[in-house]
């Protein structure tokens, strides 16, 4: 059986069956207990939960951050959620320096099983300093984990598999998505790292993204499917592990590719992912592979300044036609 | 259902009095075992020296002469199970905790046999078995973990298991860590959040090259930071192994009946450098004469002399058997293969994906549990 529930809801829902299942497993971060969560993620949990695993915290990210660490080196299984992840700029040492080396600088003595977790991207019309896409940042550093889901069934699944994995898991969600509905099935399930999917066949192009941008892809297929040009877009669910074999398959079959992906363009996953396909299917593509980032430039406040600056449809659709000669 | 309310902090615990000689009353085989644990780390960090001198030990390496009574004197203070962390002058900690030489010297020496198959070095030692949670090389970083340390045991005391919390962990930090923003945002969570960890404060006066009382605001009292955080406070002379358990002693037993922070600040000196690569331009020769004549080992040696009839020829048997136990260390470490260039690709993930093999745990903790049943 499915229902439809809001994509926030998957998240909570994903985070109270886990910690139903697991005791070792706790909430921290600003305002996610007495407040309800910022955003109404974690509504009613401390209710359900106590406040000793339900635990707000003073702004204080790299201290939270770090807390976590330790708590996870001890066994436990700290959810640390960042009301949004420009606030991890903060916390960098402990998610860069520490989480990601632990099991490494120890030899393999102890790891770190934590996930992080927020908003990221654009939240509208916040500026730069709150418009942060941290995946370019942060998928740089070996030792983490990136989840970055689009559906509420995907967010659902991930988290729970981030929540059981053992290793570091920095789990991206949109503040634009969080009202998103979706279906959602009432079973326990959950989604693996590592395994893209493709959310709309097609032949012609094959277009890449993650998260929120997923839907500029898809508005950008309907499109390009008037004139002619069948798209298929691959939602890459996990930025690493890389699913760079589904990605590679599709290039195989269509020739063209385009990587979209909301942080900016230098050295990026777009970039990365461009490369490796570059490298895989150098035989197979019929151009070079085209890539749509924001714009390389700080975010801006003025809404169409930002409409303009983020991955859109309309960008999508150029980025398609150039690659693939409709231009 | 109605909301289960956040508990208010609780008023700081008082530890009790630290005059009574709680250090004199374990009787001499314990103060025996701290004069041959100090003996050891002092013999330690002088092979140390010679093999860095020796191109053997690479990267940036600190010895912890001089400072010898802190760390024994403070693990003396807690229970086998007490969690502690600490900052890159890692070598005495471990050593105090239970780490044999060798896997810490094969460490340095970048071996397979190292407590971390080689791959953290001098500044990364570890010994989970022992509840050794690290040597951490950023300053000020190992707060936030330390606080986490101890809100795990309280968590897996309270919330797991049912029981009141049991655990205190000690938390180390250098005097240069005071002004990083992290010991500050440790600080004030650990005191919401009723966290039993001690931060202590090993005072040895100079962050690298800079005097507290060029770079730390109320240096000439550092427990006043304790203040604004509602800690209970000491200050211990760090130079006699006998004062700092007399002062940790107690302030243990108070934040582990009473699941509260607490601040520390031992006074100590490094008589080397803060590095391998450190001329101490910054500090006089008369000044480092005056500490190294309060040196801890003689100290306590002197008091096992004069009250427990330590012969010179009991001292030097001491001494000997110490300096076979490095030697043979330094020994065992050279043989110590490299890692395996596999290596580069372990304990990168614990799950195996991509190029990543996967991870285990170093080869010390399979010979270890060989050698003690």
């Amino acid at each position: 059986m499915t229902r439809t529930i809001e994509f926030r809801d998957a998240l909570r829902e994903a985070m109270s069956e886990e910690m139903r299942r697991d005791q070792r497993v706790f909430l921290m971060g600003e305002e996610v207990a007495e407040y309800n969560g910022a955003y109404k993620v974690s509504r009613g949990m401390l209710d359900e939960f106590g406040p000793r695993r339900v635990i707000d915290t003073p702004i204080s990210e790299s201290g939270f951050a770090g807390l976590g660490i330790g708590a996870a080196m001890m066994g436990l299984r700290p959810i640390i959620e960042f009301m949004s992840w420009s606030f991890s700029l903060v916390a960098a040492d402990p998610i860069l320096n520490n989480a990601p080396k632990m099991l490494y600088m120890s030899g393999g003595q102890v790891g770190c099983p934590i996930v992080y977790r927020g908003n990221d991207g654009a939240g509208g019309q916040l500026g730069s300093t709150h418009s942060w896409c941290v995946e370019a940042l942060y998928s740089n550093v070996p030792g983490v984990k990136i989840a970055i889901p689009h559906t509420p069934y995907d967010a659902k699944g991930l988290l729970k598999t981030a929540i059981r994995d053992e290793d570091p898991v920095f789990f991206l969600e949109s503040e634009r998505l969080l009202s998103v509905t979706g279906e959602v099935p009432e079973e326990e399930y959950t989604v693996p790292f590592g395994q893209a999917k493709i959310v709309r066949p097609g032949k012609d192009c094959t277009v890449v993204s993650f998260g929120r941008p997923v839907y500029f892809c898809l508005d950008a297929a309907e499109e390009l499917a008037k004139e002619g040009i069948d798209c298929e877009v691959i939602d890459g669910r996990t930025i690493r592990p890389l699913d760079i074999d589904t990605i590679v398959a599709s290039v195989k079959n269509t020739n063209y590719c385009v990587v979209v992906d909301q942080s900016w363009s230098f050295a990026s996953p777009g970039s990365e992912i461009a490369a490796q396909v570059h490298q895989h299917c150098f035989d197979d593509l019929d151009n070079y592979v085209g890539r749509v980032h924001s714009d390389d430039v700080p975010a801006p406040y003025a809404q169409n300044l930002e409409q303009e600056m983020l991955p859109n449809a309309r960008k999508i659709t150029e980025a398609v036609r150039a690659v693939t000669y409709n231009a | 259902m109605t909301r289960p309310m956040r508990t208010m902090p609780t008023a700081p615990p008082k530890p009790r009095p630290a005059d009574e000689n709680l250090a004199a009353a374990l009787g001499p085989e314990v103060l025996r075992s701290w004069l041959r644990d100090m003996l050891l780390i002092r013999e330690f960090e002088v092979r140390t020296m010679q093999a860095y001198q020796n191109r053997q030990i690479g990267g940036f390496c600190h010895v912890y002469i001089g400072q010898e009574a802190v760390a024994v004197g403070c693990t003396a203070a807690v229970n086998r199970n007490d969690p502690i962390v600490t900052a890159y002058r890692d070598h005495g900690h471990a050593l105090a905790r239970g780490l044999e030489p060798r896997f810490a010297m094969a460490e340095m020496f970048g071996r397979i046999g190292g407590c971390a198959k080689g791959k953290g070095g001098s500044m990364h030692f570890f010994d989970v078995p022992n509840h050794m949670y690290g040597g951490h090389g950023i300053v000020g970083a190992q707060t936030p973990l330390g606080t986490g340390l101890a809100f795990a045991t309280k968590y897996e005391d309270e919330v797991i298991n049912g029981g009141s919390s049991s655990r205190v962990t000690l938390c180390f930090l250098g005097d240069g860590a005071l002004n990083q923003g992290a010991f500050h945002e440790a600080l004030n969570l650990a005191s919401v959040l009723d966290i039993p960890v001690i931060f202590v404060v090993e005072n040895n006066g100079y962050s690298m090259g800079t005097s507290i009382t060029r770079g730390t605001s109320m240096g000439h009292d550092i427990t006043t930071k304790a203040i604004g955080y509602g800690m209970e406070s000491a200050v211990i002379e760090g130079m006699d192994v006998m004062d700092v358990y007399n002062g940790m002693k107690p302030m243990v037993d108070a934040c582990r009946a009473a699941s509260r922070p607490a601040f520390v600040e031992i006074r100590t000196y490094r008589f080397k450098g803060h590095s391998m690569s450190d001329p101490r331009k910054y500090r006089t020769k008369d000044e480092e004469a005056k500490f190294e004549a309060e040196d801890p080992i003689d100290k306590l040696a002197d008091y096992m002399m004069s009250e427990h009839g330590l012969s010179e020829d009991e001292y030097k048997s001491l001494t000997k058997s110490v300096r076979t136990e490095v030697r043979e260390a330094v020994k065992w470490a050279e043989q110590s293969p490299p890692p395996d260039l596999d290596e580069l690709y372990t304990d990168v993930y614990v799950e195996r994906w991509g190029p990543y093999l996967g991870t285990s745990p170093p080869p010390m903790m399979q010979e270890r549990s060989e050698r003690r049943p």
